[in-house]
C-alpha cells in the first residue's frame, strides 16, 4: 500500500516535471532564444543548481539568506571576469574554510553552467 | 604532567592530517581548552546571552520566533510521547526487570552524564545505546534507533533530568581522547558534495540566515534531545538529526549509533557541559 502510493507520487512528480519542462521550452520558443544572462540567472536561482540565494542577496531573488555579501556592483568588485569565474568555480582557493560551495571542483555545475552564471553575476 | 603532554601529542597528530585548511595550522588543544574556546566564541558573537540560554537553540538568539515557540511549549507537542515513554520505562520486561535496573539511580535524573566512556566496554556509550543493551541483556528485542519507543523512553529519562547541568566527564585517557578527537574532527571537517562542516553552519554562521532558516549555535545543541520536530511530526533522537544535517550537504548519512555519530555526540555534548538538560524540546 505504502509502496504503491510512493510509486504514484513519483510518477506524478515526473509528469509535473515533464510538463514543467515543456512549458519552459515553449516560452523559449515564444520569446525567441533566451539570453545567456537569463539562462545564468535561472541556474543561479535554481535550488538544485546554484542556489546562490541560500546565502547571497541578489536582485529579484526571493527569501535570500544573509550569510554572504550581497551580489551587487560586481564589475567594480571584479573588473576581471576570470577572477569572478574562479570564485564561483572553487571558492575554497581564496578561503579554504569558506562555507561557499566549490561548484566547479565538486561538479555541481558544469563548465558551461559556470560560464552562464558568471555572465549573469558579472552584470549585477 | 606526563599525561597531558601525551594528550597534546595525540591531539596534534590527529588534527594535523585530516582537517584541511584553517584547522590544520591551529595549535593543538586539550578538551578543557576546546571547551573554553568554544564557549568564548559564542559569548563574543552574542554578547549578553548567558550560558544556560544556549539550551534553547535558535530561540536563544532569535527573538522573532521565540514567542511562537514559547506558546508552543505551553502545550507541548511531545506530551503524549512523553507519557508513553514513562509507561514504557516503568513496564517490566518479561523477566520482571525494568529499564531502571540498567542505570545508576534507577535511570532517574541522569541524562546529564551521557554519553560516557565505558572503561569496561572500551567505547563511548550513549543513552539510547544503554536502553537497547538493557533490552537485549534482559531477553527483549532491541528497538529501532531514531524514533518511536526509543525516543519516547529517552525523552522521559531526559525529562526526569531537567535542570541538571550537562556533565560529560572530561576525556583524559588516550582512548577517551581518541573518541573525542574523532567527534571533533567530524564537527570541523568539510563533507558532502556541498563541502560544508557542521562548524561552517553552527559556529561560523550561527545567527545568520541560510535562506529563511536562522542557524542555531552548536553550543547547547544536545540539551533538549530527543526533540519533537513539526517537520517530522514526531520525536527524533540526536542521531536522526545528525543524519538530516549530513544529507543537507549531500553527504551520505551514517547509521544512527555508529561509532562515528557516537564520537560526534561525545564531542558535541562535552562542548555543552554546564548547560541544563531541558529535553525533550520542540522545534520547527
Ligand atoms: C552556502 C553559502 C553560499 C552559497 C550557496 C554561495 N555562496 Fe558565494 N559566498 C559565500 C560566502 C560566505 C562568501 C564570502 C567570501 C568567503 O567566504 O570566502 C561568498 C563570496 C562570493 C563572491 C565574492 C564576493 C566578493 O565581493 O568578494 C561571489 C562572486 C560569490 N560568492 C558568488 C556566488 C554565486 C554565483 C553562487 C551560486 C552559484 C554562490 N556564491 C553561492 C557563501 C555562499
Ligand atoms: C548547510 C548548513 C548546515 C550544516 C552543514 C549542518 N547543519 Fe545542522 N542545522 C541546519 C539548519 C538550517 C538547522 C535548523 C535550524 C537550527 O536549529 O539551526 C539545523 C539544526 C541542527 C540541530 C538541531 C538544533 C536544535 O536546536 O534542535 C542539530 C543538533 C544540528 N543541526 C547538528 C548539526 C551537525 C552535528 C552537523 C554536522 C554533521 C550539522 N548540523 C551540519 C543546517 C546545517
Amino acid at each position: 500500500m505504502r509502496r504503491f502510493s510512493k510509486i504514484v507520487s513519483t510518477t506524478t512528480f515526473i509528469a509535473v516535471a515533464i510538463t514543467g519542462l515543456g512549458l519552459a521550452s515553449s516560452t523559449v520558443i515564444a520569446a525567441g532564444i533566451k539570453s545567456d544572462i537569463e539562462k545564468g540567472k535561472e541556474i543561479a536561482f535554481n535550488r538544485k543548481k546554484g542556489n546562490c540565494l541560500a546565502c547571497h542577496m541578489i536582485e529579484d531573488g526571493k527569501l535570500p539568506g544573509n550569510i554572504a555579501p550581497p551580489l551587487v556592483a560586481m564589475q567594480q568588485r571584479f573588473p576581471d571576469r576570470a577572477k569572478l569565474r574562479a570564485q564561483i568555480y572553487d571558492a575554497t582557493v581564496a578561503n579554504p574554510n569558506t562555507i561557499m560551495i566549490p561548484f566547479g571542483r565538486h561538479k555541481i555545475l558544469t563548465d558551461e553552467e559556470i560560464d552562464l552564471v558568471t555572465d549573469f553575476v558579472h552584470q549585477l | 604532567m606526563k599525561l597531558s603532554k601525551l594528550k597534546k601529542v595525540i591531539l596534534a597528530l590527529t588534527t594535523a592530517g585530516v582537517l584541511g585548511g584553517a584547522y590544520s595550522t591551529a595549535m593543538a588543544t586539550t578538551p578543557e581548552e576546546d571547551l573554553h574556546n568554544f564557549r568564548e566564541y559564542f559569548f563574543k558573537k552574542f554578547p549578553g546571552i548567558p550560558l544556560n540560554e544556549y539550551g534553547n537553540g535558535v530561540y536563544a538568539i532569535d527573538h522573532g520566533s521565540r514567542e511562537t515557540w514559547e506558546a508552543i511549549e505551553e502545550f507541548p507537542p511531545y506530551e503524549i510521547a512523553l507519557e508513553k515513554g514513562e509507561t514504557l520505562f516503568n513496564t517490566p520486561f518479561k523477566n520482571g526487570k525494568t529499564y531502571g535496573s540498567c542505570f545508576a539511580n534507577g535511570g532517574i535524573g541522569i541524562r546529564q552524564n551521557f554519553p560516557f566512556y565505558s572503561t569496561k566496554a572500551k567505547q563511548v556509550k550513549t543513552m539510547e545505546q544503554v536502553i537497547n543493551e538493557c533490552r537485549t541483556i534482559n531477553g527483549e528485542k532491541p528497538l529501532k534507533w531514531k524514533k518511536g519507543d526509543i525516543a519516547a523512553i529517552s525523552a522521559y529519562m531526559a525529562y526526569t533530568s531537567r535542570g541538571k547541568p550537562m556533565n560529560v566527564k572530561t576525556p583524559t585517557t588516550p582512548d577517551e581522547i581518541k573518541w573525542y578527537e574523532r567527534g571533533r574532527k567530524h564537527f570541523y571537517a568539510k563533507r558532502g558534495q556541498l563541502n560544508m562542516s557542521c562548524a561552517n553552519c553552527h559556529q561560523d554562521n550561527a545567527g545568520n540566515r541560510i535562506r529563511a532558516d536562522i542557524l542555531s549555535p552548536a553550543l547547547g545543541h544536545v540539551t533538549h534531545f530527543p526533540v519533537y520536530r513539526a517537520k517530522w511530526g514526531s520525536l527524533g533522537t540526536l542521531h536522526r538529526r545528525y543524519g538530516g544535517c549530513n544529507k543537507q550537504v549531500r553527504a551520505l548519512p551514517l547509521k544512527a549509533q555508529s561509532d562515528e555519530y557516537k564520537a560526534l555526540e561525545y564531542f558535541h555534548s562535552y562542548m555543552s557541559n554546564g548547560i541544563e538538560v531541558n529535553g525533550p524540546g520542540s522545534r520547527k
